[in-house]
Order: C-alpha cells, then structure tokens, then sequence
C-alpha cells in the first residue's frame, strides 16, 4: 500500500521561525515531553525565555504543540493534520524544521496534530500498532482549551501515586468511551498530549480513565 | 561546469530559478574576504535566523573517469543556513539561502545575505553590478590561471597497441 504523502512547496518568504537554539531547546521541550508522560495528568509548563525562545509558532497553534512537534519529529516521521491545519502554514512550517513527511490518513502516521479537541479522528483509526508492532501506534498532540486537575476524570495507572483528576475543557463525550476500549487491546494504542497555549498534559496508553 | 559564467538577463531575473542557481553556485564560491568586504555591514541589525548557521557532513559521490558507476568518495564538510535580513537595514524583505563548503559560518550567512539581497526585484541589478559580475570575472580568471598552470605541465601518453577487431588472418600463420 503506498502512503499518500502530501506534498507542496514550502513558501520561504512567509515562514516563521522555529528554536533559536535547536540542540538545548528540544532536549528541553523532550524532558517536558518525557516528564508529562512519566507522571499522566500533571501539568508541565514551557517557559517562554528556555524552551520556546525565539519560536513562532504558527497561526492557530499552541506554542506547546508547535515546541512538541519541533522537538520530536523528524524526516523518518509521518505526520497528519487535522483539518483546520491541512492546508495552513503550520504544515510547510513542520516540514521546513524537522523534514517531517504529511499524510492525509490518520492510520497511517506516527503524530497527529489536532488543532481542535472537536477534530480527533476515531482512536481506532490511529497509528500502525499492531501486536508485533506496538511502538508503532501513534502519539495525538491535540489542543485542548485548558485543563484542571481538581476535578473531572479519575486518572489511575503507573506514575499515578493512587488516583489523580483531570479535566481537559473541549473533548467530546465519545473520547473516554475510545479510551476505555483501547485498554483492551494493550498494548496496542495510543498516546495523548494535550496542549493549552505553553501547557501541556501527558495521557499515556498505560493511564485508565474513571469517569 | 565548475565555474558557470554569470549571464543573467536584466528582465525578472531577481524571480528566475535558473538564475539564481548560478548566483547561489558563485556565492558558494565566493572568497570570503571579498563579500565581507561587499556587504558585511549588511549582516547587521535585526537580522532572523529561519535555520541558524549549521555545520554538517554530505556524503560526495563521484564516478571513475566521468562515466563509471557512482561510488562514495568521501565526506564533505557543508554549512548552511536561512535567514531573513533585517528589513529596514536593507530594505530586503527577501529570505536568503546558503549551502558552502568548508565550515566558515560567517560566509554562509553572507552567501545568505547576498541570496536575500538579489532577489530582491528593486535591489537586484545593484548587487548584480556589484556583487556577481566582479565575482564572476575573479572566479574565472582564476580558473584560467589554473587551468594554464595545469596545462604547462601536460604529459601526452602514446602507447603502440594492436587495433580493436583486427582479422586473425593478419597474423602470420607460420
């Protein structure tokens, strides 16, 4: 099966700039990465002068989001847009920073980009994973529009010390119903960060979600 | 071609890729001095990186003779960057591109610089002037000097070798 790979050419002239210092800041932005997916739930915070110093990031997305892209794809990753974003800046952004190719379905990347809660795909449908395979599933970064972590969901799983709460403003009902499915096929799945503006929430496939 | 000729024609040529191919190839070329000494208080101001000055490895390939199957020559040291000068500086709202040899980061972002610059519409034919066509006649005279330095000591080879396809009865049979 060929992989449908978006391709255009990318505008210099109206690109903004990705990390001021390329090699310190996305080693910054991966131990965000890295700490919001060892304790799920908690809130990690961007600081504007370290990780994101000198980025722009694109009309419509989350500074977070952005930073996480930056840091962590690169040419051998295969990315999808939702749709708001398919046919903006961000993509010829991505592609001109981390040489990260575009498809145009969702099971067949390894990140997706969400710009909406409202726009994620079916869990079922994203990512490769499969039981020789599990790395293979995707990582969905989608921008939320915000989080507490004092009420909502009751968060369970390895790095939670007993139980923690999240709630993520602006996800739809059918997501805590996919999540709950997915378990089944553990450890096949997928891996969620959300992202409100420098912020950013880790939910890997491992956390059990109690509504 | 090592050493193109710069021959651009005056109309639209800041927004023809051809063109720029062959100013991109001289600025690569170009000796350092020179185009710091051109436009080095350019480089100055609010100046942003798109892709700051880095330096890397590229695999060179060659093939024997011209026409020889590809092989690995060796690795190249190659610097680049991307960057956008600093408008009111330069009156450029261009983004200016270079990959050169070697690893001197201050003639990447000259090259860069000068990439910007000449593709600017209203600033082309100046740096054209200025900068390409001096540049052109300095990296051509100086392949021809070489060229005539190498030639002084050609060696011709002659070698007596039997004809390809000559008839086995020209062989004497006893």
């Amino acid at each position: 099966m060929s992989t449908a790979a978006v391709t255009q050419t990318i505008e210099l002239k109206r690109l903004a700039p990705g990390f001021a210092a390329p090699a310190q800041q996305s080693q910054t932005v991966f131990r965000s990465a890295l700490r919001a997916f060892s304790h799920p739930g908690s809130v990690q915070t961007l600081s504007m002068n370290e990780a994101l110093a000198g980025m722009r990031a694109p009309e419509g997305a989350d500074p977070a989001a952005a930073a996480l892209l930056l840091a962590l794809l690169d040419q051998d990753c295969k990315l999808w847009l939702s749709p708001q974003f398919a046919h903006s800046d961000a993509l010829a952004w991505l592609r001109f920073h981390t040489g990260c190719v575009a498809v145009t379905q969702p099971d067949q990347a390894d990140f997706l980009w969400v710009a909406q809660a409202n726009e994620l795909p079916d869990l079922r449908d994203c990512g490769r994973s499969s039981a020789e395979y599990p790395d293979q599933g995707a990582t969905c970064v989608v921008q939320v529009q915000g989080f507490q972590t004092d009420d909502g969901w009751t968060l369970r799983g390895p790095g939670i010390n007993g139980a923690s709460a999240l709630q993520v403003a602006g996800l739809g009902d059918g997501f805590v119903a996919q999540w709950q499915a997915q378990k089944h096929h553990f450890p096949c799945g997928v891996d969620m960060l959300f992202t409100h503006q420098n912020s950013l929430v880790g939910l890997p496939r491992s956390t059990q979600i109690e509504v | 071609m090592l050493h193109p000729h710069y021959n651009s024609s005056p109309h639209n040529a800041a927004s023809d890729p051809a063109a720029r191919q062959t100013w991109m190839a001289l600025l690569a070329r170009a000796p350092e001095e020179f185009l710091e000494a051109q436009i080095g208080i350019l480089a100055q101001g609010n100046l942003q990186w798109l892709r700051p000055v880095e330096t890397g490895l590229l695999m060179a390939q060659g093939r024997a003779g011209g026409t020889g199957m590809r092989f690995n020559l060796g690795e190249v040291s190659v610097t680049r960057c991307v960057l956008r000068p600093d408008p009111d500086h330069t009156q450029c709202h261009q983004v200016g591109v270079a990959y050169i040899l070697g690893g001197s980061h201050r003639h990447a972002q000259l090259a860069a610089l000068a990439d910007a610059l000449l593709q600017e519409p209203t600033l082309h034919s100046h740096w054209d002037q200025h900068l390409l066509r001096p540049l052109s006649e300095q990296i051509c005279a100086q392949a021809q000097q070489r060229k005539a330095q190498a030639q002084g000591t050609r060696v011709e080879f002659f070698t007596v070798a039997r004809e390809a396809g000559s008839d086995i009865q020209d062989e004497d049979p006893s």
